[in-house]
């Protein structure tokens, strides 16, 4: 789950990370009222859940409450990249910028570690310098059970060749930062950039957090702030129904048990000619009410031609998901073309439900993928 | 011969009483597997009924006593994912060689301390969020269905995977073809794991009855181009891979925590790359993997 600007900076400065004052309005005149207080001179951010919010458009400088109030009746209800923006985020501008400074945590599979990654190309998209310039990031692996330490924060600031008389603060918001993620449950924390201000102070301008889906039982706070808007209503349901649903753009939906034969299914269709309409996982196990659910998902979206159901039955049992299909026809009228792989538990008993269904049958995934594509494609 | 586990397996079951560990001990039992006690505290001195006549089996408050009790040498795990940690912490505590975690949706802040402390024992941890191991006719400890694999031939293609019904899939189509199967292992989904693909490589490299290895990776990480990498060194023994994801669209999170492709790295196109420069055969789709196989 991906928080906000406005969130991730917040849960920042819990921990001692400096960032400029600043409110969240929803209304033009909740942003003049904001900027009114800190003074006038600030940055009007849209709240997006996606990267590239400046080049569309949606960071702007204002001078006086009046800009800001202008700006943000521009920027609310701005589109970008598909999201609407129902937020901006007023901050007071930073007293002059001198130096702009890339900063996170993430974790490193590999190692199996928490990593500090930092760059003095900072302001800029981190993945251009680490493919252009890889030699100008720097990193810090660091162990749980020590924490950040002041040497390996020392090591990062000089080769990073911040002044010394900053290596302190830079200690205090590498830790902070780290000691945010670990709370948090975060999969990132990171800060770009981190800027030196023109008062020779560090300042976190931009702040991006990714919390760790498994953890948010025991993150209950955070879960609260999950944002619905950056979900399709499609996979909100699906979500709130224990299902696995990404929308795509393609016209042949997909239900799969399992993760990776549910991406090997999208494959093969691509493989074949085809474009999927959705990633979809039932799960294991899942009930003909889930099943049922995921039909209606899946027919919701007009773009639909064709679906496939690949079933691999073993938690999962053939029978099951066939009621479920039988239960979702009942509730939806349609006519679109459906193809049907059943194999494993129960398959023989699911097929004999589906007998009346008028479906296609496949035995073969290939199979069943051919025969999607062309009852896609109206043939 | 096999890899990990085979008729010398002594099994506990963390999370016996549970409907999951239920389930799963009497379909383990059925294929063969030792199970030799289980493990849920709180209820130390109760039995677990398997039913169809089979012998009752014990349950113990804690994992060293039913290591003290059995000499059991592995435990398969079908706790909670909040408790799983604490499961695996305990299993490795007790000493156990070899520790499968078949749990979903375990906190990746979790695994990476669970690592840490893995770093010192001699424990072996598969998964999480896997499958399971199955070496055909000896010992099942997971869920990997005993009805789709098979020991026929002497000489058997080894599987090792990060998914769970793919991996049935190509299996199915492996023993539908008449090609047995020495251990199929699948590692899991997760970002952080305890086995990867080459731990699993060098033990079928090693394995004189495994002849040909079948990997299945996903997309995410960089694990399948460490593994061609290793291929590449290291093994004389044929190797197969599909990799699943190709179309998966960047900054989504295709199901397994780990499936993700970030910027630029965790690609598909990236790892068959990898692979085929290794020298491995990669199919296009799974129904081909089998064909490469046999042919």
């Amino acid at each position: 789950m991906n928080l906000h600007e406005y969130q991730a900076k917040r849960l920042f400065a819990e921990h001692g990370v400096p960032i400029p004052r600043g409110d969240v309005a929803t209304s033009p005149a909740e942003a003049r009222e904001i900027a009114r207080e800190l003074g006038g001179r600030v940055v009007v951010k849209a709240q997006v859940l996606t990267g590239g919010r400046g080049k569309a458009g949606g960071v702007k400088l204002a001078s006086n409450p009046d800009e800001a109030e202008a700006l943000a009746t521009q920027i609310l209800g701005m589109n970008i990249k598909g999201l609407t923006v129902r937020k901006v985020l007023i901050d007071e501008q930073a007293p002059g910028i001198k130096q702009e400074i890339y900063l996170s945590v993430l974790i490193d599979r590999e190692r199996g570690l928490p990593m500090v990654m930092t760059s003095a190309a900072g302001g800029v998209d981190i993945e251009e310098v680490a493919e252009k310039t890889p030699e100008k990031i720097f990193r810090e692996h660091i162990e749980p059970m020590l924490g950040v330490r002041r040497y390996q924060t020392n090591g990062l600031a000089s080769q990073l060749g911040l002044p010394r008389e900053l290596w302190g603060d830079f200690y205090k918001i590498v830790s902070g930062l780290y000691r945010c993620f670990v709370a948090n449950d975060a999969s990132l924390t990171e800060i770009n950039p981190l800027v030196i201000t023109g008062e020779g102070k560090l300042l976190a301008l931009d702040g991006k957090m990714s919390v760790d889906d498994n953890a948010l039982f025991r993150q209950a706070r955070l879960a609260e702030m999950r944002d619905v808007d950056e979900e399709t209503p499609a996979e909100r349901e699906a979500r709130l129904n224990g299902l696995n649903f990404i929308q795509l753009d393609g016209n042949i939906g997909c239900m799969v048990n399992g993760a990776g034969l549910a991406m090997a299914t999208m494959d093969i269709i691509k493989l074949f000619g085809g474009e999927p309409a959705n990633f979809l996982d039932i799960g294991g196990g899942a009930k003909s009410e889930q099943v049922a659910t995921a039909l209606r998902l899946i027919l919701s979206d007009p773009k639909v031609k064709a679906v496939l159901f690949n079933i691999f039955g073993g938690i999962t049992r053939g029978d099951e998901v066939a009621r479920g299909i039988v239960e979702a026809l009942e509730q939806v009228q349609t006519d679109v073309p459906m193809v049907v792989r059943l194999v494993g538990t129960n398959a023989e008993e699911g097929m004999a439900i589906l007998a009346d269904a008028n479906m296609e049958t496949a035995v073969t995934l290939s199979d069943a993928a051919k025969k999607a594509v062309a009852a896609a494609k109206g043939k | 011969m096999s890899i990990l586990v085979d008729k010398n397996t002594k099994l506990l079951v963390q999370g016996i009483t549970g409907r999951e560990g239920g389930f799963h001990t009497r379909q383990m039992l059925a294929a063969g597997t030792n199970i030799v006690g289980g493990v849920t505290p709180g209820k130390g001195g109760e039995w677990f009924d398997p039913g169809d006549g089979r012998k009752q089996i014990p349950v113990f408050d804690t994992v060293k006593e039913a290591v003290a009790h059995t000499g059991a040498n592995a435990s398969v795990i079908f706790v909670p994912a909040r408790f799983a940690a604490d499961a695996i912490y305990e299993a490795a505590d007790a000493g156990l060689p070899l520790v499968v975690c078949i749990t979903e949706g375990i906190p990746v802040l979790d695994m990476i301390q669970v690592r840490a402390y893995l770093a010192n024992k001699p424990t072996r941890l598969i998964g999480p969020n896997c499958p399971g191991l199955i070496t055909p006719g000896q010992a099942k400890v997971g869920i990997i269905p005993a009805s789709i694999v098979s020991d026929a031939g002497d000489r058997k293609v080894g599987v090792v995977s990060k998914s769970g019904t793919l991996t049935y899939e190509v299996v199915y189509a492996l023993t539908q073809r008449g090609i047995g199967q020495s251990t199929c292992v699948g590692i899991g989904g997760d970002p952080i794991n305890g086995t990867n693909f080459i731990d699993v490589l060098q033990m079928f490299e090693e394995d004189p009855e495994t002849e040909q290895v079948v990997l299945i990776g996903e997309i995410g990480g960089n694990a399948e181009e460490k593994a061609a990498a290793f291929i590449a060194q290291h093994m004389t023994k044929k190797v197969t891979a599909f990799i699943a994801g190709r179309t998966a669209p960047p900054g989504r999170r295709m199901g397994h925590a780990g499936a993700i492709v970030e910027g630029k790295s965790g690609t598909a196109e990236s790892k068959v790359a990898a692979l085929r420069e290794a020298g491995v055969q990669v199919a296009d789709h799974p129904d081909q993997i089998v064909e490469m196989i046999a042919g």
